[in-house]
């Protein structure tokens, strides 16, 4: 049975913690409307963008001369898988629920014999597949000193995974982050950048003029897709990660603020233990007088 | 002939404007071009310019530093790479920028420092047009 004094400290301990998620709660919930709003104001452009690719793709995906970031590369044995996690934890499941699905990707291709190459971009998730796919991971982004997440961020990332694909590295990449459903919400999502994954109901109905040319629109163009959707998955990244980060501080600050009682009535009734018991010495002395 | 269509400025961080316009003139990368209501569909990419749009209340005046241009018959969607407004601030902005081709620029060598020092002298002349 523990004494009193320990106790005591059990229930200052607890509090303080209480105070510390309930803090880490509400500043998550500060920039989760910060994150949320950045999503929401770089939607038009993701959006716009998206109808140009797959209006253009559809128009050019048969001819012989339509760029490799469109078409592939006509292989599919090498797979880079980009893995966007957090640099911070306390965020409930958010890193294990993205790791988790990559490893699943990861695992599947290797076992079908394909080789299969990690980019991490966020510690957190390197942490956890260095483990068990430690030989695959081949390069890191690291956006720790990073306060606010901007298209050069997502620009850097893209210049590595272009750079690669045209070095011949990789056939086929994939990101995994997760999509912002609501606070309680976040979804795992993989998704296909390299080569560009073109809806099969997109087609070109208006025929376009190009300046300067056809050829040198994709080549600007498709990079720039690239970039966006690395971007847009940051940017889900953010709010999704703070939208777990508040959920999990609020059981937290609940869980703490249940022990507290828990272990009030366990000190109260201690106390009371300890007075009746000396009640009973006294009186007990007083009539063996 | 419809009076006005649909224009759209978006950056890849924030949408910049929206609204019915008469007309916008464009920076193309082959020379500054105006769309109006009724042009034919076209795809362009972008200098580093002088936007003017042409709306309900008079001219308005936007910087754009490189992206895309998609145009319709009914709309016209504007995709910059970095836009703002013609202002002080869109000035600081493109002379930030400007220092960064011209480092840019002096890294590089062959075809590839002959764009980025054109991409430079269409910054250069923006900041003079901005005044």
């Amino acid at each position: 049975m523990p004494s009193l004094k320990d106790l005591k400290n059990r229930i200052e301990s607890v509090k303080s913690t209480r105070k510390i998620t309930k803090a880490m709660q509400m500043v998550a919930a500060a920039k989760l409307r910060r994150a949320q709003e950045a999503a929401e104001a770089a939607r038009p452009y993701a959006d716009k963008l998206a109808d140009v690719v797959n209006g253009l793709a559809a128009s050019v995906a048969d001819s012989p001369t339509a760029p490799k970031l469109l078409t592939g590369t006509g292989s599919d044995q090498t797979h880079l898988l980009v893995v966007m996690t957090s640099e911070r934890g306390l965020c409930g499941g958010f890193n294990s629920s993205i790791v988790k699905i990559a490893r699943y990707r990861a695992e599947k291709l290797i076992g079908e014999g394909k080789t299969v190459k990690i980019l991490t971009v966020g510690k957190k998730g390197r942490e956890q597949l260095r483990r068990d796919l430690g030989e695959h991971l081949v390069s890191h982004v690291d956006l720790s000193e990073v306060k606010r997440v901007s298209y050069e961020n997502a620009a850097d990332i893209s210049k590595q995974v272009l750079e690669m694909y045209e070095a011949g590295e990789f056939d086929i990449a994939t990101i995994f982050y997760n999509r912002f459903e609501s606070v309680i919400s976040q979804v795992p999502t993989p998704r296909q950048i390299i080569p560009a994954e073109v809806p099969e109901d997109a087609e070109s109905n208006t025929l376009y003029d190009y300046e300067p040319s056809e050829e040198a629109i994709l080549a600007d163009l498709l990079p720039r897709a690239v970039t966006t959707q690395i971007f847009t998955a940051l940017l889900e990244n953010g709010a999704s990660e703070q939208g777990a980060r508040m959920t999990a501080m609020d059981n937290a600050t609940r869980n703490a603020g249940d022990m507290i009682d828990r272990l009030t009535i366990e000190y109260n009734r201690s106390r009371q233990a300890a007075i009746t018991k000396e009640l009973i010495e006294i009186i007990s002395g007083a009539e063996a007088l | 002939m419809p009076e006005t269509m649909q224009f759209d400025l978006v950056s890849p961080e924030r949408k910049l404007a929206s609204g019915q316009v008469r007309a916008v003139q464009i920076p193309g990368a082959d020379g500054d071009m105006t769309a109006m209501p009724d042009h034919a569909p076209t795809i362009t990419t972008l200098r580093p310019g002088i936007l003017v749009t042409e709306g309900a209340e008079g001219a308005t005046r936007y910087v754009v530093t490189g992206g895309f241009a998609d145009i319709t018959p009914e709309a016209t969607s504007v995709l910059a790479e970095r836009a703002y407004g013609a202002d002080a601030e869109g000035r600081a902005a493109l002379e930030a920028i400007l220092a960064e081709t011209h480092d840019k620029a002096a890294s590089l060598s062959g075809p590839e420092k002959d764009a980025m020092n054109k991409v430079a002298d269409d910054l250069a002349r923006t900041i003079d047009t901005i005044g």
